[in-house]
């Protein structure tokens, strides 16, 4: 490790990386598997949001740890450590979340917690798996039936046409594109242009463990070719009634400051779909990000609703 | 026969020319798990440009990629590397390649010329509404790197095509694009995707040959 990652790392006191770190393979791609926490203790699994890593757990994770769970998270394919793909779907991904947990080889079902779109995927997961998910946390990543907050207007033929060509055209590139490196300082800047809300100083931290350091800078891990849209035939209104239904303990999370990376459901729209039963909190002046403005609040927050639900 | 291989985002792709010519080209989309015909279809007989046909990701001489995580659009994706080798096209799509087509049609409305879509495997997928939803599962010794890729039968089988998504990429080439008669409907199938743009004046029935008849005149 270089002076310099070590003074960035040393400016993030509370942020640890995991306990321990796998692999597990996934049908001939290999997933990065991390791990926080006692492995005698309660389990629980993360996932993170689209275009993140786990490595965004690491002040998050270790406040779970400290309340007596063994947290355990992976990149998703394409993302942090885990292997690239030549295909990347939301079902697959799904997938990959069933076998990070057949992998822990346990008795008991879990509970699950997951971040924007990791939020989504484990709705779906604990409609899939039953038996296996005891209960769902999902931080910020409840569905609205507009989509996502940067989704384009489907109606304008234009735009349409635009977001298309746009996906075409850089998949046509994308066979022999690398990211560009850049500085560390460089690359966390560039990363605030999704995350406006959070600190440089922590943009700085993520580039350390989310990015690799090549001979001509850093890059990002994440797969190049990846990219936002088209969504394809999905609609955003087809995940309501499937969350309403759900039947186990369930606690949503929602930031009330609309930002891009989000997708902008307003407590108004949230409480309403959410199962029976559900605890739900809108924490005001707080970004798409709760769990990394405000991990102390929402550890809490998991912490009390995880006593009452296991 | 002379087969290119294109390097597309992660896949390497074989586009097989079975016909040299002049004029415009014609694209020949397979059906799911089939493969490019290796001489041109009768039915195509009619056309005089170059003939192309290219196996899709997962299938024929194309790379299978490991996990699975097949989609219409990155098979729409795969068709439109062809595109851009090949130039403006004309397609002729059987099954999924039919529905995977009319997605490239609404993408690129000013490069491709008209559309047939035939009868073949995968012409459905896994119908226009969302069911209750399920994990995919394929045996491990199943997954041997050969094709068909059995996450792309598994995937590409149970795939929702809701209606008004076809109904947009119709839209967009209504919009967009030059032709009167743009899409031609010569299969006897006709799922809930297909029967839902049958009411746009650029969408016709006919056979065939007819419609190559009619594109290749463009």
């Amino acid at each position: 490790m270089s002076d310099e990652v070590r003074t960035i790392r040393a400016a993030q006191p509370r942020a640890q990386r995991p306990d321990r770190m796998r692999r597990v393979d996934v049908g001939g791609l290999e997933l990065s598997v991390l791990e926080w926490g006692s492995e005698a203790s309660q389990p629980i699994l993360l996932a993170h949001g689209g275009f993140d890593f786990a490595g965004t757990w690491d002040v998050f994770a270790p406040l779970l740890a400290s309340r007596g769970l063994r947290v355990i998270a992976w990149d998703q394919r394409g993302h942090g450590d885990s292997d690239v793909s030549a295909l990347y779907t939301w079902e697959a991904d799904i997938r990959d979340a069933a076998q990070v947990i057949k992998s822990l080889r346990l008795t008991e079902p879990i509970p699950v917690l997951g971040h924007s779109k990791g939020g989504g995927m484990l709705n779906q997961l604990a409609e899939v798996l039953p038996g296996h998910i005891k209960a769902v946390i999902n931080l910020d990543g409840i569905p609205n039936e507009r989509g996502f907050s940067n989704q384009v207007d489907r109606s304008d033929i234009h735009a349409l046409d635009g977001e298309l060509k746009g996906w075409l055209d850089h998949r046509r590139r994308s066979a022999h594109v690398a990211r560009r490196a850049d500085s560390i300082e460089g690359l966390a800047e560039r990363r605030r242009t999704m995350n406006p809300r959070l600190s440089v100083d922590w943009l700085k931290y993520l580039v350390t463990v989310g990015a690799r350091h090549d001979k001509d800078g850093w890059r990002w891990k994440i797969d190049p070719t990846l990219r936002f849209g088209p969504s394809g035939a999905w609609r955003p209104q087809w995940a309501i009634p499937r969350l309403k239904g759900l039947r186990l303990p369930y606690l949503g999370i929602i930031g009330t400051v609309k930002e891009e990376m989000g997708w902008g459901t307003t407590p108004e729209e949230a409480f309403p779909i959410l199962p029976t039963g559900a605890e739900f909190h809108a924490l005001a002046e707080t970004g798409h990000f709760v769990h990394i403005e405000r991990p102390d609040d929402v550890a809490d927050i998991v912490g009390d609703f995880l006593q009452r639900a296991l | 026969m002379k087969t290119i291989l294109l390097e597309h985002v992660r896949s390497r792709l074989a586009l097989h020319e079975l016909q040299d010519g002049d004029g415009q080209s014609l694209l020949i989309l397979h059906g799911l798990g089939q493969s490019s015909p290796t001489s041109v279809p009768s039915i195509a007989q009619v056309w005089q440009g170059p003939i192309f046909a290219l196996d899709f990701t997962g299938h024929g001489q194309s790379s299978v990629p490991a996990g699975g995580g097949y989609t219409c659009e990155a098979l729409m994706s795969d068709a439109d590397a062809a595109l851009a080798k090949i130039g403006s096209i004309t397609i002729l799509g059987y099954g999924l390649g039919g529905y995977v087509g009319l997605l490239l049609f609404g993408s690129r409305p000013s490069e491709v010329n008209g559309l047939a879509i035939m009868d073949g495997p995968g012409l459905d997928g896994g119908g226009g509404q969302p069911t209750s939803p399920k994990l995919l599962h394929v045996p491990d010794d199943e997954l041997n790197g050969t094709s068909p890729d059995p996450w792309a039968l598994a995937e590409l089988s149970s795939d929702i095509r809701p209606p008004d998504y076809a109904e947009e990429h119709v839209g967009q080439i209504q919009a967009l694009g030059s032709q009167d008669k743009a899409v031609a409907v010569c299969s006897l199938g006709r799922p809930e995707w297909l029967r839902a743009i049958s009411n746009s004046p650029i969408v016709f029935e006919t056979q065939a040959e007819q419609a190559l008849e009619i594109f290749s005149a463009i």
